[in-house]
């Protein structure tokens, strides 16, 4: 830096960091930038190897399967080149390093491909999907029009899954809002009510029960709606019907999770709430859920993920429609999965991108309710509006306010 | 002293049950009359300070906190006897001996938070204002109030602003009050605990990003702000540098003319500045917590009655 030099009095107000040093000591800057030690890392030899086993292997896996063996098969080439390159890795390893880094590099190989392996894996589903709905999913009235008025045969400039968008999310929002409270209540009565004797009794076959239902089939939920509310009950086939299937699908998702992060709350922040004079239920609600309100929030993302892509209990109990109706209380309700299992199953390809499309619009429905219950669950960033107390005239009054404290001591 | 031990509190008559943190049924005591070998003079009535009736009266308008006969389990194992100690109101009780003879469970004891322990029981009474905070029907949360407790490791509410944190008192407690008065509660809190002027610009922020002194001096502040007789600190400073330390030491310094104070400490200097009286606790492998001595601090550590004391506060064991 150039402003560094000594005795440059002509700057009448240097910034601070940029002022000259004592005349003695070089500033700081002076000095070379120094060399960072590298740290980890590849070098090229790894790299080169990696690259020479990768193509290697390739090379031999396409004569092999080209021109030798009797096979064919994209999946049996995919695997076929995946084992050879570990054998070629290995060998070329071999020559160059000892026995234990050769396991060691080839055991970060197989770490880093299944992981590979998962991205491809929802990198191609994804791409799929997009892939086969965009021919739908390109024009604007897929989002904005309902299948009311489009005949098998219409043009895939008409028609779209409004309908459905509206009813999966009023049949989700209702499920959250049920589910959402329930699994919570009972994840802090797991937690909190196992400390007494009376309620340990009790915890153990609540526990049993909400594990045995995570492991529930969804058919099961919605038959169980079926026969209980709308067979028995005499609710018509509805979005609310839906909602309670859904509820009983996303209940013990929501309490698994909340309970985890519940019992991780810990025991000194409820001990420093007890001796301030709280009671149980204040202890849980001001100190215990607020502490745990980013793992809460987890729990809840957790549930809406298993209810907004289910099929069978909304099958069974919401009908399907091809009207908006925005009426969850009435009527059939269509659903993005309806929709979607709906379409896919009729033999005109407009109808099969429709249901492609309904697919991407469910990822960007799963995406969004993602996004937004983050937001909602991080920890309230401080908030600056108690920063500006009336300080200097609190001083006299802080005074006077302990006086009368302890007068009121004296008093009693 | 009396001769009965106090027959077992049943839990189940502790309030309505419905509100209050869980209490323990608490198993049968033992029959009474047991403690017949080691119970030689200094265990159970000291004939000094402590002894001298039921003087519990508030001389200045504070109160006084006193246990009789004071014994604790924990299961089947007993890990205080016939503990009687008289903390006098107004004065800083300091409560020293070595690690595990006690002392925390003596303390958890006078604000009923040992009940919380599974398999905890305890006989003999706990007397705040003359008044058994033990009895039937008085509720183990009222207790609380009124004695507050800091912990040794400073435990404030991260998901709390310093200023929530102040109040939360009130929050957990179910008292209402206004804007007006909760800034004044906030402010007067934080003075007395030492820590307005460090926090004072930064109300807003997340209990937990302060320093360990800062966070141990805000838990302090939290229990002031709900108004207690008596303040319990179980080694309040052994997280904390010495700055911290002595910060902390002015604060309870300053404390005492307007509450009633217990400490526990293992600093035989922190216990000789801060306190005017003095008790020590010791507890052989095999016998439970016993008061060895007590007394005035001085007393205590010029001219010790036992020599086991004299050995402790001298660092010659423990
Ligand atoms: N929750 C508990 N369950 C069973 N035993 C316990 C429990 N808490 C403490 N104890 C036992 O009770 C005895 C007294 O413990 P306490 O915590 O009161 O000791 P202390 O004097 O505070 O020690 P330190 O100075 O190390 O804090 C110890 O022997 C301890 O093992
Ligand atoms: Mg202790």
């Amino acid at each position: 830096m150039s402003t560094t030099h000594p005795g440059n009095t002509l700057d009448a107000l240097p910034a601070p960091e940029d002022r000259p040093g004592p005349e003695d000591r070089p500033a700081p800057d002076a000095l070379p930038e120094q060399q960072r030690i590298r740290l980890g890392g590849v070098t090229r030899e790894e790299v080169l190897t990696l690259a020479g086993a990768a193509g290697g292997s390739l090379g031999l896996d396409w004569l092999l399967y080209e021109r030798i063996l009797p096979f064919s098969g994209a999946f049996g080439f995919l695997l076929c080149w995946y084992l050879l390159f570990l054998a070629l890795y290995a060998v070329a390893g071999r020559l160059q390093w000892d026995a234990l880094t050769v396991r060691e590099r080839l055991a970060t190989a197989l770490a880093w491909s299944s992981g590979l392996l998962v991205l491809a894996v929802i990198g191609d589903q994804i791409g799929y999907v997009l892939y086969r709905g965009l021919d739908a999913a390109r024009h604007l009235n897929f989002f904005t029009e309902s299948m009311r008025s489009t005949a098998a045969l219409d043009p895939i400039t008409s028609g779209g899954c409004l309908h459905a968008v509206v009813g999966s999310l009023e049949q989700l929002g209702m499920a959250t809002l049920f589910s959402v409270p329930l699994g919570i209540l009972t994840a802090v009565f797991l937690v909190e009510s196992g400390s007494t004797r009376r309620g340990a009794r009790l915890v153990k076959p609540v526990r049993v029960l909400v594990e045995a239902m995570t492991a529930l089939p969804s058919i099961v939920a919605g038959l169980f709606v079926l026969g209980v509310v709308i067979l028995t009950l005499g609710v018509e086939k509805s979005g609310f019907a839906a909602s309670l299937a859904l509820t009983v699908m996303m209940m013990p998702i929501v309490t698994r999770a909340a309970e985890v992060v519940v019992r991780l709350v810990p025991g000194t922040l409820k001990e420093a709430s007890y001796a301030l004079g709280a009671s149980q239920w204040r202890t849980v609600w001001h100190v215990v859920l607020p502490t745990a309100r980013p793992g809460l929030t987890t729990a809840v993302v957790l549930g809406m993920a298993r209810g907004v892509g289910e099929t069978s209990p909304v099958l069974l109990t919401a009908g399907f429609t091809t009207r908006l109706n925005l009426d969850a209380f009435h009527d059939n309700q269509a659903s993005l999965p309806l929709f979607i299992w709906n379409y896919v199953k009729q033999p005109y390809p407009d109808m099969v991108a429709r249901a492609f499309a309904g697919g991407l619009t469910l990822m960007a429905v799963v995406l969004i309710l993602f996004v937004t219950a983050r937001v909602l669950g991080r920890h309230r960033t401080p908030s600056e509006r108690r920063t500006r107390r009336p300080l200097r005239a609190t001083a006299a009054t802080a005074a006077t306010a302990s006086a009368a404290n302890k007068a009121a001591q004296v008093a009693n | 002293m009396t001769e009965t031990a106090q027959p077992p509190y049943p839990a189940a008559e502790f309030g309505d049950g419905t509100t209050d943190p869980p209490t323990i049924p608490l198993p049968p005591v033992p029959a009474d009359g047991a403690p017949g070998g080691p119970s030689d003079g200094p265990s159970g009535g000291p004939s000094d300070g402590s002894s001298h009736g039921p003087s519990h009266g508030p001389s200045n308008g504070l109160s006084g906190l006193e246990t009789r006969d004071l014994t604790a389990w924990f299961g089947q194992r007993k890990v205080l006897e016939r503990v009687s100690l008289q903390m006098r109101a107004g004065e800083i009780t300091a409560l020293i001996g070595p690690s595990g003879c006690g002392k925390s469970t003596y303390l958890r004891i006078l604000n009923r938070m040992h009940e919380m322990v599974r398999g905890a029981a305890l006989a003999g009474e706990v007397l705040l204002d003359g008044e058994d905070v033990y009895a039937t029907g008085r509720r183990p949360a009222e207790v609380r109030r009124r004695i507050g407790m800091v912990f040794q490791r400073p435990n404030p509410f991260p998901a709390m602003s310093l200023y929530d944190n102040v109040i939360s008192g009130l929050k957990l407690a179910g008292i209402k009050a206004s804007r007006d008065e909760r800034d004044h509660l906030v402010e007067s809190s934080l003075r007395q605990a030492g820590l307005w002027d460090e926090v004072s610009n930064r109300l807003g922020t997340p209990g937990g990003a302060l320093s360990g002194g800062q966070q141990q001096r805000l838990c302090i502040a939290r229990s002031l702000a709900v108004s207690p007789e008596i303040l319990l600190m179980d080694e309040p400073c052994s997280a904390l540098d010495p700055t911290s330390t002595r910060r902390i030491e002015e604060t309870i310094a300053e404390l005492r003319h307007r509450l009633t104070i217990v400490i526990v400490t293992h600093n035989m200097q922190q216990a000789q500045r801060v306190s005017q009286s003095c008790a020590f606790f010791l507890a052989s492998h095999d016998t439970p917590g016993r008061i060895v001595e007590a007394g005035p601090t001085e007393r205590l550590f010029t001219s010790p009655a036992d020599p086991r004391t004299a050995d402790y506060v001298n660092g010659r064991f423990g």
